[in-house]
């Protein structure tokens, strides 16, 4: 046997390939890792004296700002592989490279935010508010750097596969796609969480 | 990924190093194990000499362990510390999960099924080299100041948030494990679900592999917020935050300078939250392998199949709700604690279905006693006093009583040790021909079962007595400071000549291991003439496993038909049968 | 995902609108939080909106709405799990008195 089945094609009784279960596995698992800090959330707040208003300590706007980015990479995301479908491979890199400037924005606006924090004395160790607000975002802003690493490789030197086995980059993209939307989805709860409840 | 399937010349280092082979990655990770099982075996068997002759300088190897941890060979109570979290670790992390699920999984679930490989032969490669470091940064732990982590295994905080620095690697450890664990599960899952060979129907599915897709499905879904909690750890020791710290807390005299408002609850909530599930990833490989032997070994198919299936399921959805039941003693109100005493006696049913329909399997059959099976029959009751032994630390009322005594350590220890491990060697015995092509030695294997089984029973059965008279586990002299611990002292000296001769015993193995790969007796493809799919491949297996893939016909252990010749009808043959 | 052209032409246009109703939600949720309403009602609303939000995203850009029941019974799996996990915590906590001190 030369080939591992179901990379690229679809198996008939289950109707996913390998690399979409593949990844709805990994999301799964990354619900669970969010879902761990959520409960940490609920439960440090439950348990809390006192627990600050979002808006009194971090900034609303620029959040919602950066929300709106997030949202409009999604957008550019999924237009990018609607390139690939149509076999337009010029549109795919212009909507894939506006998609990680977008997150770079993303990632630029956030560092401001912490920036801003850290001259008025707003630490981690400030207290259990700041602390989950700086985990939280920090480890979602290691998932914004994860996602443009592979996108950049995917529009970058990745993107020689779209000329070998197109079907097969499609989905890769497809794939990539699903990780970014997620870490989107993400960022659609901690929003309202960390800043306005 | 496919390209890695090609059959051109790889060098020595992608062939052997960074094999993506499922084979080649499958041996790595049961080397490495086996060192790691060895070397936390290793740490056991000096604490034995501390708990048996407290005080004592070690002999032989006492000044290997360095002054700052023993100064003239005498254990210090710190270290004594180290080397129990660091066996726990070790052992469960390092040791146990790595063999049953990486290395047989890894070896034989694509096999089983009739694949050519993993679905995803990097993302393997990956899993291992993940796990590798996670070794590797454990074990310099113990060179760092302070040495290797010393709050036991479950790190609980505060202990843990204001330990030394072996600590901090420990979380960093335990991050690169639980990555490789979280790609190891997402491949296993897709490839049980996805590679099935033609025919391979579900209820057509070895038992092995329906332990190893629901094994899967609890590390992919348990792990991450044990992953959560790790990272919040190590914001309290690294950024000074106090995820895990009340307000209030006073070291040696003084107060804390943390901004306070934290849980040590919490750790614990999302620490069992996995580490419960963890326990069935320990035992479900365990469990697959002991029926794969026994249906081998007694020419029978397995006695209640579907309801074992079904049993393995139903046990991997409920590892999800009795994770508290380790927490009766934190002050847990009555309510919850009702709700998780209720669940865990649920629980016990589907170990319970299973174990005996692997009991009730020997009935009738013709049974072959060869070292495999041995390994398997000796698993059957040693799983049972473990899991027996259990039901009253389930319990509120008796958890009181035996909480954080030697009797819990001889409960789980009768489950993973003489349990989960019985089962990790028969498959060692059963496979050994498919990997080498060649037989391990009875007779080597036959001391090596009779002693290991002696001196299990010899270090874990007198732990359940000392517990019962309420000796703690934690103490650094065995409880010779303590009056009520006085009655079962003697018991500390038999349990560490148990422990050192068990060590003797595994010495045989180790022998029979290293002769056999070269100078085993030759044997064909298929020496124990089994049903299951592995068996029609060449022993060992060449790149790509099977020439061409196989189609599956019948269930899995089709043995002793009547009205047939031979007593046993391969999965892939094509004719008559279910 | 075997679309045609034409099927992608209309596909474009939704997720086009989604990111419209995406954004304008986002506004709406922020203007809620401006009314300064009593907290559990405003937790409620704020909590909602990023559901629909959520739910938005997951099925349209990440094609949920058309996927196979495999996926399906995964998330469900998933989603069950994640809330035992909250009901749980949240059930011992209140259980043991409602304070982190014990």
């Amino acid at each position: 046997m030369e080939m591992i089945p179901y990379t690229v094609e679809i198996r008939e009784d289950t109707g996913v390939n390998n690399a979409k279960l593949g990844i709805w596995l990994f999301l799964a698992s990354e619900v669970m890792l969010f879902g761990g800090m959520f409960s940490a959330y609920i439960f440090l707040r439950l348990g809390a004296v006192s627990w600050p208003e979002g808006s009194s300590l971090l900034s609303v706007p620029i959040a919602t700002f950066n929300t709106l980015v997030l949202i409009g990479s999604s957008v550019t995301m999924v237009l990018s592989w609607v390139a690939l479908v149509e076999n337009n491979f010029a549109k795919y890199r212009r909507y894939l490279g506006l998609t990680i400037l977008l997150a770079l924005l993303f990632l630029v606006v956030k560092g401001f935010e912490y920036n801003e924090k850290f001259s008025h004395d707003l630490y981690p160790a400030t207290s259990t508010f700041l602390a989950i607000y700086f985990t939280l975002t920090g480890l979602h802003a290691l998932h914004i750097i994860g996602g443009v690493i592979v996108n950049s490789y995917f529009w970058g030197p990745g993107s020689k596969m779209w000329s070998s086995d197109p079907q097969r980059f499609t989905n890769r993209i497809e794939v990539a796609g699903l990780y970014w939307h997620f870490v989107d989805l993400v960022w659609i709860f901690l929003f309202p969480v960390l800043y306005l409840m | 990924m496919s390209e890695s399937n090609d059959h051109h010349e790889m060098s020595y280092w992608r062939k052997y190093i960074f094999s993506q082979d499922h084979k080649v990655i499958g041996l790595q990770y049961a080397f490495t194990a086996m060192f790691f099982l060895i070397f936390g075996f290793s740490l056991m068997l000096i604490m034995r000499w501390q708990l048996a002759y407290p005080g004592e300088a070690v002999p032989l190897i006492g000044w290997l362990l360095g002054e700052t941890n023993a100064p003239g060979g005498i254990i210090l109570p710190e270290f004594y510390n180290s080397l129990g979290a660091m066996h726990g670790t070790i052992m469960i992390f390092l040791g146990i999960v790595p063999l049953a699920v990486g290395a047989f999984g890894n070896y034989i679930v694509p096999l089983q099924i009739g694949a050519p490989d993993m679905a995803f032969p990097k993302l393997n490669m990956a899993s291992y080299w993940s796990y590798f470091v996670g070794g590797v940064v454990m074990l310099s732990s113990f060179f760092v100041p302070g040495g290797a982590a010393n709050s036991g295994w479950t790190s609980y905080p505060p202990l843990a948030d204001i330990a030394t620095t072996g600590q901090t690697m420990w979380l960093f450890g335990m991050i690169f494990l639980i990555t490789s664990s979280l790609l190891g599960a997402v491949n296993f899952i897709v490839t049980i679900i996805q590679l099935r060979a033609p025919g391979l129907t579900w209820m057509r599915l070895p038992f092995f592999v329906w332990a190893q897709l629901v094994t899967a499905f609890l590390l992919l879904l348990a792990f991450p917020p044990l992953e959560a909690a790790g990272v919040l750890q190590l914001m309290d020791r690294l950024a000074g935050t106090s995820f895990f710290l009340p307000s209030g807390l006073v070291i040696s005299g003084e107060l804390l300078e943390v901004s306070g408002g934290g849980s040590p609850l919490l750790w614990q909530h999302l620490f069992w939250f996995l580490a419960h599930p963890e326990v069935y990833v320990l035992i479900l490989p365990a469990m697959g392998i002991v029926a794969e032997v026994i249906a081998t070994n007694t020419r029978k198919p397995l006695w209640g199949y579907r309801p074992m299936v079904y049993s393995t399921i139903f046990l991997g959805f409920m590892s999800f709700v009795v994770w508290a039941h380790h927490m009766y003693m934190t002050g847990m109100g009555t309510v919850i604690s009702a709700f998780f005493q209720t669940t865990t006696m649920i629980i016990s049913i589907p170990s319970v279905v299973i174990l005996s329909a692997l009991f009730i399997s020997l009935w009738g059959g013709s049974i072959r006693f060869t070292t495999p099976m041995l390994f398997a029959l000796g698993f059957l009751p040693m799983f049972g006093i473990g899991g027996l032994t259990g039901l009253p630390l389930g319990l509120a009322a008796a958890d009181i009583h035996l909480h954080d005594t030697y009797y819990v350590i001889g409960h789980f220890h009768y489950i993973v040790a003489p349990g989960t491990i019985f089962a990790m060697f028969a498959g060692i015995y059963h496979w050994f021909p498919k990997v080498t092509g060649r037989r391990l030695n009875e007779t080597l294997g036959k001391i090596h079962f009779w002693g290991s089984f002696v001196c299990m029973n010899g270090i874990f059965f007198p732990m359940l007595i000392q517990g019962l008279a309420g000796v703690s586990r934690r103490l650094w002299d065995g409880g010779e400071q303590y009056a009520h611990a006085q009655g079962t002292l003697w018991a500390n000296e038999v349990m560490s000549i148990s422990a050192w001769a068990l060590f003797v015993f595994q010495i045989p193995f180790l022998i029979n291991l290293i002769r056999s790969i070269r100078g085993g007796e030759k044997v064909g493809d298929n020496p124990w003439n089994a049903t299951t799919l592995e068996w029609t491949a060449p022993s060992p297996p060449p790149h790509g496993n099977f020439s061409a893939t196989p189609q599956v016909y019948r269930t899995a252990y089709e043995y002793s038909l009547p009205d047939r010749d031979s007593d046993f009808l391969p999965q892939s043959e094509p004719g008559e049968g279910s | 995902m075997n679309a045609t052209a034409q099927n992608i032409g209309d596909h474009t246009r939704t997720y086009l609108m989604v990111f419209g109703v995406l954004a304008v939600l986002t506004v709406v949720t922020v203007a809620v939080g401006y009314l300064s309403l009593p907290i559990g009602l405003g937790i409620t609303i704020a909590l909602i909106i990023a559901t629909v939000k959520g739910s938005l995203v997951a099925a349209v850009f990440m094609h949920l709405a058309s996927e196979v029941k495999p996926i399906y019974w995964l998330l469900l799996m998933t989603l069950f799990f994640l809330l035992v996990m909250f009901v749980l915590f949240i059930g011992a906590f209140l259980d043991q008195g409602g304070t982190h001190v014990s």
